[in-house]
């Protein structure tokens, strides 16, 4: 059937603020979706209350909603449009449950709007665990034993039937909260009581346990003539017991022979056809039994998922865009395959790489969280790494991580206690990958590691190869090493660093060796075809081949370096800073590189930059890429810290950083450069000191005079940031940061207690600064600015406060010859301005600001950047009316031994817009009173 | 078995191509036409299925050998393809019913192969330079290797089916089943003849030069046409034998080469491709029905698009929907029917097996 011509208008809904479970694969869906649907002439009505997001720019929809996710928005936006139809399986569970919601309260009917894309009868046949489990026996696909409970006797009922061990399973929550394995009756009986209080409708699902089985998962497309293809299958290196957001997993499966896979493949089908006829995507998960290849039937999801958006990633095939289209009529064989340009999307696409997402987690940020893996999902992020090969697609994937690690392996990080890895081992959590690699080390022998982690011994038996690679490396020095075994490393994905560590030399000599021998990193193509046929696809990831496939032009280029994982304290905001980045170099003519990642992002869209290089945020790759490709010079300002933090060794290595130069990123990092550049510009600061060791630092607070703000440099989010009283508390933390950051110069400011806190964006050309917007905080001096609610403009600071904001961040942008973005934090205490701190890059905030306001600042603080454009070029026109306000949401649902205080150290993970006419609105009238509830130290 | 010191291999192609690699499977010498599969999983029904007898296999999926093999999972009695490329071959596999490893069941197929090898490359180089022959050796020189390809003959114009059929005939099933089914074997996979038996069904499995008369002697009710290796162009005999089955309006199903030979009795012609369609993912639109099936595919030859649109005889029922090739045809005022790729999958996604269900029913019907 070619499209339903009746649908001429299109709600989508968005995901909301990001939390655990869902994160910015959801901005990337969105907005595929979005475009994809406008593509059709189809006017695109878009609701989301979250402001760092792709998806609510102008560039991707017709009308944009920054509103609450809530059933009076929808009210309105369909009393206001004139919708025909609304998808609702871009955006997560969120939107899905909106829609339910919606249904329920006859919405949809009352306003004659059709939900596309889904079936609402087969959310509750998914969404249900009794009634898919009912599903499942009548279409004979296999589940666990088990049943629902809606009381606690119930449950202890069900449990004396099946026995021990058993899964519990909240109905109808987020990323499995609430779930959990429990092995005896007491811990049975909690975590009953803690399912059925978790669950929206009280309800469990109590199942016989089938921990250690094999996992995976396959995602399917489906049009409206039951036409179903399978994009991806995902096989988990996690067995069984650990969800599979917390999995670290790999695609294509690598250890399902064909008979078994065809089987999940009809199985698939069989459940999707199953839980109701809709045109869209679906993902299924099952387990299947290492002993004699039974599959159970787990889960399946009728929507876009984390797992659809890694799919796309992996494979290259972009679903979001696919089944939108399929949602509005279109058969798959009716759709260009955007990948070739000549086949069609009723194309199940191949693999001749692989690919392993390893999740990324921030129990540093939750004191006192329980840092054990298992039903429920507590990682914020994710990596994807690709190579030729599992090893260094696992290699990669360690590099691009970000947690001061090479790689696997090799880099003197590694446990040396058998006690220690055998508990980590058997209790995983997110350092077990690097612990397993340890144990063969240490030479635990490979049965006792299977029994324990009840991993596939494939996949172990790849680590086991990594360690004697690693052994026989260590024979050799950097002149003795010979070529072959050099390679072979090379080929399994080890980093020159790791390589020096291991060959006892610098990586700068690892690099000229490996160049010397002539073993090259080439560039291969992600093209869902194995090469069969030509792609159009400019999306790239390095090995050690033979080939090079992408060609260099002769155009002018800019790489964009992007931010990495998503991490609290460094999310979606500066992926949408890259994605702007990339637009608007490539509107002053660029030829625009993107290097990244993470497989949640818009970034690492094929079709956003020029080309796509899917690596790690690394210095190695960044080098070679940079080599190749040989660009005018490469963004630090808009990837976050993961960007930023590579500026030194550009420099070093001649490399131009476009805009703001690396002396005055430094100088604005470095405390004692920059408070005297504050001094020189009769700027005030609190009173402050560097110390390098605790001794020091006592002897500085002496000076300073406690309460004190100590944190390390060079870090985002206020990473190890904590207010302290007294000399003791100063000393232990001072100790802290310097174990986890050797050789970090700590900072200690007088902590201005009281004061109202604020923060300044700009745009600076080195002449003229412009002040995109001042955002003032309603919580007090203490907790995080990105932790803190905050409005735009300010709501009760004076004129003459105003006034100091604005002309010390002309004098501090222009002092720091900026050229691009700054953003700086002010301490206001007794109608005094004090400076905080300074950053010259895009901040967490520039997404909010352009959103509030209606303005691309992004855009043209890029073209700033590149000298493509002066500040005195736009025609700045803000749209002011009442307040913005920004929310911070947080995950603290779960963790639930986590205390909810907030202080110096970020542990929001999203956040949400909210539009206010005046101060005497209702919502900001209850937050402003709420003001001091949640400070701590 | 970790760190066993790898001997290496060289692979050369006939337009001068050398690639160096790691020696895998048995030492020595093998060549054939090089061809490429892109599936992800079944390297072992990929090896053992007769259709690739004469070939050279580059495995695109980046590890093979991984979960080991299984005699259950052999599409004929040892393996077929005369060498296989592959980038990474594990050393060892995981699979609890696993009988063997690759390198021992390769060793005692005597099977030559070559790993560690920039397998995209390659694909890249017939993709646009077309198939070729290769071979691969881990003991000549590459002027001794230069030598050897030279004796290798060319694909087009070599009947290959009664090099790899059955001698003797020989009963699948049960006796007194239903149905009585001759299947004319030029090559033919087990997995063709399991769903067959499977849907109740008594088979009898005849050599490929084996006449309509000796066949219809056993009174079957249906004919099926088997897949297998070689140029259909010069099947000749096995054309005869089809024309005769469809002079007798008996129902005749055939797959692959069988389809392709079905279609030289009807008189549309067959050409070698450039590189041929061998994969799992291969999309098949049923034009009759309208709905698409994701389909199993291994041939070099395909029939001409030309003839059947001209023909009055045969009509398309199925178009590969990569290149619009035809992939499956029906004999008009016959009970005969054919397909280019393969139902019976293995390996392979299993969407076609309604032909199977098709073949019987048109027999019932009959």
């Amino acid at each position: 059937m070619p499209r339903d011509r009746s649908i001429r208008s299109v709600l989508i809904i968005g995901s909301g603020p990001i939390i655990i479970g869902q994160a910015c694969e959801f901005d990337y869906s969105g907005s595929q979706a979005s475009r994809s649907l406008r593509e059709e002439g189809i006017e695109v009505v878009l609701i989301n209350s979250n402001p760092a997001t792709i998806m609510t720019d102008k560039v991707t929809a017709d009308h944009i909603y920054l509103k609450p996710l809530t059933k009076s928005s929808i009210k309105e936006i369909l009393q206001n449009h004139n919708i025909d139809a609304v998808l609702p399986t871009m955006g997560g569970q969120t939107a899905l449950n909106l829609a339910i919601e919606c249904e329920n309260a006859g919405i949809w009917e009352h306003f004659g709007v059709r939900i596309i894309g889904v079936d609402i009868h087969a959310i509750e046949t998914t969404e249900d665990r009794e009634k898919f489990r009912l599903k499942m026996k009548e279409l004979n696909v296999g589940v666990c034993k088990g049943s629902t409970a809606t009381s606690f006797l119930q449950g202890k009922e069900i449990a004396q039937e099946i026995g021990f061990p058993l899964v519990i399973r909240p109905s109808f929550t987020l990323g499995g909260s609430g779930g959990g394995f429990v092995g005896s009756q007491e811990e049975f009986e909690k975590a009953l009581d803690h399912g059925l209080h978790t669950s929206p409708i009280h309800e469990v699902l109590i199942e016989q346990s089938i921990m250690g089985w094999k996992e995976y998962e396959l995602e399917l497309l489906r049009d409206n003539n039951r036409n179903i293809i399978i994009i991806c299958s995902i096989e988990n290196f996690d067995p069984m017991g650990i969800h599979t957001g917390d999995s670290v997993t790999v695609a294509p499966a690598m250890t399902l022979p064909d008979t078994v896979y065809q089987e999940m493949r009809n199985l698939a089908i069989k459940m999707m056809n199953g839980i109701g006829q809709f045109a869209g995507g679906c993902n299924v998960q099952f387990a299947v039994n290492p002993e004699n290849d039974d599959i159970i039937g787990i889960e399946i999801n009728p929507r876009v998922s984390r797992s659809s958006a890694l799919a796309s990633k992996a494979t290259g095939y972009p679903i979001a865009k696919i089944a939108a289209k399929l949602a509005i009529g279109y058969n798959l064989d009716e759709l260009p395959n955007a990948i070739t340009g000549t086949t069609t999307a009723y194309f199940e696409p191949t693999l001749d790489y692989v690919i392993v997402k390893i999740p990324r987690w921030n129990f540093d940020k939750f004191q006192g969280a329980d840092r054990k893996l298992g039903l429920q999902m507590k990682s914020v992020g994710e990596v994807m790494g690709i190579g030729s090969n599992f090893q260094e697609a696992l290699q990669k994937a360690c590099q691009s991580l970000e947690i001061k690690r090479n790689g696997l392996g090799a880099d003197g990080k590694e446990l040396t206690k058998q006690e220690d890895i055998l508990y980590s081992l058997a209790n995983p959590s997110w350092n077990r990958l690097f612990h397993i690699y340890d144990a063969y080390k240490l030479g635990i022998p490979p049965k006792t590691i299977q029994n324990v982690t009840k991993i596939d011994k494939w996949f172990l038996h790849q680590i086991e190869e990594l360690v004697f690679l690693e052994k026989e490396i260590k024979k050799y020095s950097i002149n003795t090493i010979p070529k072959d075994l050099f390679k072979q490393a090379k080929e399994k994905g080890y980093a020159d660093r790791q390589l020096g560590h291991l060959l006892d030399c610098w990586e700068s000599e690892v690099f000229q060796k490996r160049n010397e021998l002539g073993i090259k990193r080439v560039y291969k193509l992600v093209d869902t075809c194995a090469a069969e046929f030509e792609a159009k696809t400019p999306y790239y990831y390095s090995t050690f081949g033979e080939e090079n496939e992408s060609e260099v032009s002769d155009k002018k280029k800019i790489v964009i370096l992007g931010s990495g994982p998503n991490r609290i304290g460094q999310g979606i905001e500066f992926d949408y800073s890259c994605v702007h980045g990339v637009l608007a170099a490539k509107e002053c003519g660029y030829e625009t590189i993107m290097i990244n990642c993470n497989p949640e992002t818009v970034s690492t869209d094929f079709d956003v930059a020029d080309k796509l290089y899917f690596e790690p945020v690394f210095w190695e790759h960044i080098y070679d890429i940079i080599l190749h490709e040989n660009p005018v010079g490469v963004i630090v300002q808009l990837g976050g810290q993961t960007a930023l933090k590579l500026a030194e060794k550009l420099e070093r290595y001649g490399i131009k950083i476009i805009g703001t130069s690396y002396e005055a990123l430094d100088l604005a990092e470095d405390r004692g450069s920059f408070s005297t550049l504050l001094k020189e510009n009769d700027i005030p600061y609190p009173e402050f000191g560097v110390a390098e060791d605790a001794e020091t630092a006592i002897e500085l607070s002496k000076d300073i005079g406690f309460p004190l703000l100590v944190r390390p440099s060079y870090v985002l989010g206020g990473q190890s940031m904590k207010i302290v009283i007294n000399e003791k508390e100063l000393e232990s933390h001072i100790i802290d940061i310097l174990r986890t950051i050797p050789g970090n110069k700590v900072l200690l400011d007088h902590f201005l207690d009281g004061a109202i806190e604020a923060e300044a964006d700009a745009i600076c050309d080195g002449e003229n600064v412009y002040i995109i917007g001042i955002m003032q905080h309603i919580e007090p001096a203490g907790i995080h600015s990105g932790d803190s609610y905050a409005v735009l403009p300010p709501y009760n600071l004076g004129d003459l406060i105003i006034k100091q904001i604005e002309s010390y961040t002309e004098r501090i942008a222009l002092a720091l010859k900026t050229v691009g973005l700054i953003n700086i934090q002010f301490a206001i205490k007794d109608d005094k301005v004090y400076i905080i701190e300074a950053n010259p890059r895009a901040s967490r905030t520039v997404p909010f600001i352009c959103k509030a306001y209606d303005e691309p600042y992004v855009n043209y603080a890029v073209k700033v950047m590149i000298g493509e454009k002066k500040v005195t070029d736009f025609n700045f026109n803000p749209k002011k009316h009442g307040y913005a306000i920004k929310e911070p949401v947080f995950s603290f649902n779960k963790f639930p031994k986590v205390n909810k205080e907030l202080g110096p150290e970020m542990k929001s993970t999203g956040e949400a817009i909210y539009f206010i006419d005046d101060l005497m609105d209702d919502y900001f009238m209850k937050i402003y009173a709420e003001r001091n509830l949640y400070l701590s130290r | 078995m970790l760190q066993q010191k790898k001997d290496k291999a060289r692979l050369l192609l006939e337009d001068g191509l050398l690639v160096e690699g790691v020696s895998i499977g048995k030492k020595g010498t093998s060549g054939g036409e090089i061809c490429f599969n892109t599936g992800m999983t079944g390297y072992q029904e990929i090896y053992t299925d007769p259709s690739y007898f004469g070939q050279v296999v580059i495995n695109t999926a980046s590890h093979i050998g991984n979960y080991g093999v299984i005699n259950d999972e052999q599409e004929s009695d040892g393996v077929k393809i005369s060498g296989l490329v592959v980038n990474e071959y594990s050393s060892i596999f995981s699979r609890y019913s696993a009988e063997e490893s690759l390198q021992d069941y390769l060793e005692k197929n005597n099977v030559v192969g070559i790993s560690d090898v920039d397998t995209r490359k390659l694909v890249r180089h017939i993709r646009s330079k077309g198939a070729m022959n290769v071979i691969i050796s881990s003991e000549l020189s590459a002027e001794e290797m230069k030598e050897e390809l030279k004796k290798i003959p060319s694909m087009v114009g070599l009947e290959l089916a009664s090099k790899v059929c059955t001698d003797e005939p020989y009963f699948i099933g049960e006796e007194n089943a239903e149905i009585k089914i001759a299947v004319l074997d030029l090559g033919v996979k087990r997995s063709i003849i399991k769903n067959l038996a499977d849907r109740g069904c008594y088979i009898k499995v005849f050599p490929s030069q084996t006449t309509f008369d000796v066949m219809e002697a056993w009174n079957p009710q249906g004919y099926f046409i088997s897949n297998g290796p070689g140029d259909p162009a010069v099947m000749d005999y096995a054309v005869d034998t089809v024309k005769n089955i469809l002079d007798a309006d008996k129902p005749v199903f055939g797959i692959c080469l069988g389809h392709q030979v079905i279609a030289r009795a009807c008189g549309i012609s067959t050409y070698k491709m450039h590189h041929g369609h061998r994969g799992l993912n291969h999309p098949i639109k049923n034009i009759e029905t309208g709905l698409c099936e994701v389909t199993s595919q291994n041939h070099g030859f395909v029939i001409s698009e030309k003839d059947v649109e001209n023909s009055a005889v045969v009509n398309a029922t199925h178009i590969h929907l990569n290149d619009n090739t035809i992939a499956g045809i029906k004999v008009a005022g016959k009970s005969a029917f054919s397909v280019q790729y393969h139902p019976e999958a293995s390996p392979g996604p299993h969407d076609s097996r309604y032909l199977f269900d098709q073949f019987i029913t048109l027999i019932k019907n009959t």
